[in-house]
This record gives structure tokens, C-alpha cells and sequence, in this order.
């Protein structure tokens, strides 16, 4: 099995990155894009029926920085 | 005084903390790769270094936190031994959860390598004892990742509890209140991103760092 996990930083964090693109895409002449935030995405192989809570303590442990990210965890 | 300054992958300011320490201490201090599992017996002090430990995979300090070596580092700080972490180390202190918050990517998504005006905010810790309360020091930051944020209840918390250190005079990386330094509540773990190490002796241009690394020595020989 496989699980995709998002991180992005929680809202309210100010994202510097996401303010850079976001200048980046004005500056190309993309109007109207608003607030830009940017994460990081991990694939994992899992073996076959892992379950949530371990994928989630993985995320807790290490993958994520709960003091400034939130994760979200899919299922492939 | 005993001490020991941990060797990450990638860590790259080990030589000049452990210069700094025995220039002070007159001892050499022990170069414990992170791999090991126990620091050396009767350890006083252990100093976490800068650099860039683990090619800052994940996010600063993340890996590192997670290294065999880290759980003798919580298990001295349990012991109320003293505990340094400059810059990576200090990125490190938080992602081990000895310090609360997190150092995120500057403000500015500039790498910023200068000297800072750094206030002291308290001076009654084993770390800055022999600094003056509110004294403004320069000490050189180099740091891509010195964005110091926790939540405003931990912010406050950290304020009210006399528990940031050090202030920079000028917000160089876009730290929460200016936040350069924060100690833990029993007073033994300190984190901090600019680097005294680099200012311990008048060839460096400053010796504004040295009195840390002094303080540390005097409050070690009174305990």
C-alpha cells in the first residue's frame, strides 16, 4: 500500500516561500492570484495494512512539525 | 569542567565551539559523533554546534532531533546538566522538543551572515550571569532558517516566565517578538541563533560571546 502525505505549513504561519511565488506569478503577469501557500508532499511504501494510527504517528514523530505544519494522510 | 560538543553530518561550526570551550575552560572538550549512544562520563556541558546536520533534510534540525545520540542529550538535560545549542543546535533543540517553538525560513528568504545587536533580556541564567541586564552585545548570526515562531499562549509564556534570552536590537530573520535566544523552564537548556563561539577573542573582531562560555564555567564551579 502506499500513502501520500501533504504538509503544509497551518494558517496564521506567515510562508515566505508562498509570498515569494506568489510576487514570482504577479511579476509574470498572472493578475489575481491571492494568498500562495507552499508544502511538501511524501510518498511512502507501506507494507500491506499498516494502519492509520502508525501512519500517523510517523507523521507526528517526524514527517510533520506540528508546532507550524498540519498534515493530511491519503490512501493510494 | 567537562564537556562534550556533538558531531552531526553536516555540522560545521564543531571545531570553533570546541575552540571557543577550551579557550575558556582549558579543557578539550569530548567530540561525540551522533551515532554514539552515551556521552562521556560526568559530562557538565554539552554543545550543540551550527551547520547544516543532515543537508537540512526535511527541515532544519529534523533529522539531527531524531539521531542515537539525542536521547543521552535529553537524558542530561533531565539530569539539569547544561545544555548549549547555537544556531543548527538551537534548530535542533527545538525539533528534539527541549525547547519549545520552531526556527522557520527568514522573513526575507535571505541566508543572513552578519554581526546583530543582541540585547540581553536576562541576565540571572547560568548562560548570560555575567552580562549585564538589558547590555547590547554584538554577536554575528549566519542562518537561513532563524525564524523563530511558537503560538502567541507559548510566546507569552516564554516572555512572562523570564525565558527569552536574547533580543535582536534589529529583527534580522523575522523571529516572534524578536526572539534570538530562549531557555528552558528549568533554566539548563539553551538555545540560540547568533554564534558566540565566533566572538571569544579580540583576532575575531568582537569577544562579546566569550562571557557566555565564562558564565557557564563560574555558575558549573558554584553548583
Amino acid at each position: 500500500m502506499k500513502a501520500r502525505l501533504t504538509i503544509t505549513l497551518k494558517s496564521g504561519v506567515l510562508d515566505p516561500q508562498g509570498r515569494a511565488i506568489q510576487a514570482a506569478l504577479g511579476g509574470l503577469g498572472f493578475d489575481g492570484v491571492g494568498d500562495v501557500r507552499a508544502g511538501k508532499v511524501i510518498e511512502l511504501e507501506l507494507a500491506e495494512g499498516t494502519p492509520p494510527e502508525t501512519i500517523d504517528a510517523m507523521c507526528r514523530q517526524l514527517l510533520a512539525n506540528t508546532v507550524m505544519e498540519n498534515y493530511r494522510v491519503e490512501l493510494l | 569542567m567537562k564537556s562534550a560538543v556533538i558531531v552531526f553530518p553536516g555540522s560545521n561550526c564543531d571545531r570553533d565551539l570546541a575552540v571557543a570551550i577550551e579557550l575558556v575552560t582549558g579543557v578539550k572538550p569530548a567530540m561525540v559523533w551522533h551515532a554514539e549512544t552515551e556521552l562521556p562520563n560526568g559530562t557538565d556541558l554539552v554543545a550543540l554546534p551550527g551547520g547544516f546536520s543532515f543537508g537540512d533534510y526535511l527541515r532544519s534540525g529534523a533529522m539531527s532531533a531524531r539521531s542515537a545520540i539525542m536521547r543521552a542529550v535529553a537524558d542530561a538535560a533531565d539530569e539539569g546538566r547544561m545544555v548549549l545549542g547555537v544556531c543548527n543546535g538551537f534548530q535542533v533543540l527545538t525539533e528534539a522538543g527541549l525547547l519549545p517553538g520552531a526556527l522557520m525560513r527568514n522573513a526575507g528568504l535571505d541566508f543572513v551572515c552578519r554581526d546583530v545587536a543582541l540585547d540581553v533580556v536576562n541576565s540571572q541564567t547560568a548562560f548570560t550571569s555575567l552580562y549585564g541586564a538589558g547590555e547590547r552585545i554584538s554577536i554575528p548570526v549566519a542562518h537561513h532558517d532563524g525564524n523563530y515562531f511558537a503560538d502567541a499562549t507559548t510566546l507569552d509564556r516564554l516572555e512572562g516566565e523570564g525565558r527569552v534570552v536574547f533580543r535582536y536590537g534589529e529583527n534580522v530573520n523575522g523571529s516572534a517578538r524578536d526572539i534570538a535566544g530562549i531557555i528552558n523552564d528549568r533554566g539548563n537548556v539553551l538555545g540560540l541563533m547568533p554564534h558566540p563561539e565566533r566572538v571569544v577573542e579580540a583576532a575575531h573582531g568582537g569577544t562579546d560571546g566569550r562571557r557566555l562560555f565564562e558564565g557557564l564555567v563560574g555558575a558549573l564551579a558554584a553548583a
